[in-house]
């Protein structure tokens, strides 16, 4: 039990991955999708430090992954959040429900 | 009752955090510093694993799971779009003190600045410019709610069961050397240039395209 262990982290990334699903599916606020997504890529991370970690650290291999993982975030990040705007110009809200404007 | 939870959890978050912080130094002191195969010390590098900084590390990590799972399980039912903003920096710093556990200190420190310093941000200020008043709610069918919380359950076991049960091929070593600047530097130099390149492409692309579409006509 206190032996922590490559397991104990993949643990803590699977219920943070499923947990970020689980925002994306339920939150109707664009914004509240982007933070899942966060979640997501926050536990996918998680796995490839540990597994980094875990492997004798003789690389680092998993940790430059994961800074380009954390680049990436950011800049969707940012350009999820120019997106956002546009679509509360156009339609004064950021419900996700109401961008169905293409819909037959 | 919900109310109440919410709060004991932004002001229990910090003093976590803070605990951590003043845990660690003592955690890096405990262990010893072995001498490496070319004689070099490791004290900046690397700590060894020994028998009674187990426990603390053990400890360190089951308090950083369980902020980080439950700032996750309060980003999932809450309804408000800034607590869930705030709960998300509980997560992120969490995640940060794991990547320290995880002796990838370069890493957690990009963590804490680009995602707890910069990514939150952003979407904090999304959140104040999309929305007639910050405290607006988007109320979600109880029939959705459910549907997807058996479906993210099912898919939890399934990769948990996947997880536990799996035997990893992992070497393992006694003297753990953590990673240091000066091996990201030369690795996105070598190995790591093409992807760093495209990655400097990359986000200059990102900055002109969000420039572009949130400028005011």
């Amino acid at each position: 039990m206190f032996e922590i262990g490559l397991t104990h982290y993949l643990v803590v990334a699977t219920l943070l991955f499923v947990m970020g699903i689980y925002v994306m599916m339920t939150k109707r606020n664009a914004i509240g999708i982007l933070i899942g997504v966060e979640m997501v890529l926050n536990g996918a991370n998680i796995n490839l430090v540990a597994f980094n970690r875990y492997n004798g650290m003789s690389g680092i291999d998993g940790q430059i992954t994961s800074l380009f993982v954390i680049v990436l975030a950011a800049a969707e990040a940012a350009l999820a959040v120019a997106i956002c705007m546009n679509f509360y110009k156009n339609l004064n809200t950021v419900d996700v429900d109401h961008g169905d404007t293409l819909a037959g | 009752m919900t109310l109440r939870l919410n709060q004991l959890m932004v002001f229990a978050t910090p003093i976590i955090i803070a605990t951590l912080v003043v845990i660690a130094p003592v955690q890096a002191a405990d262990t010893e510093l072995p001498q490496s195969e070319q004689g070099l010390t490791l004290s900046d590098q690397g700590i060894q694993k020994s028998a009674d900084g187990g426990m603390l590390e053990a400890l360190m990590f089951y308090i950083c799971a369980a902020v980080v799972l439950g700032s996750g399980l309060a980003i999932c039912l809450s309804k408000n779009i800034v607590r869930m903003a705030v709960y998300l920096f509980g997560t992120l710093a969490s995640v940060a003190l794991m990547y320290f556990l995880l002796l990838a200190n370069f890493i957690g420190v990009i963590q804490l600045i680009v995602y707890a310093g910069g990514t939150l941000i952003l979407l904090i200020f999304g959140v104040m410019l999309t929305s007639k008043s910050p405290w607006a709610k988007f109320d979600v069918k109880r029939n959705e709610m459910i549907a997807a919380g058996v479906i993210c359950a099912l898919f939890a076991g399934m990769l948990l069961m996947v997880v536990v049960n799996a035997e990893w091929p992992l070497e393992t070593d006694a003297v753990v050397v953590g990673s240091s600047m000066t091996q990201f530097g030369s690795a996105l130099l070598t190995d790591y240039l093409v992807p760093f390149e495209a990655m400097s492409v990359l986000l200059l692309v990102v900055m002109i395209g969000a420039a572009y579409m949130a400028r005011q006509e």
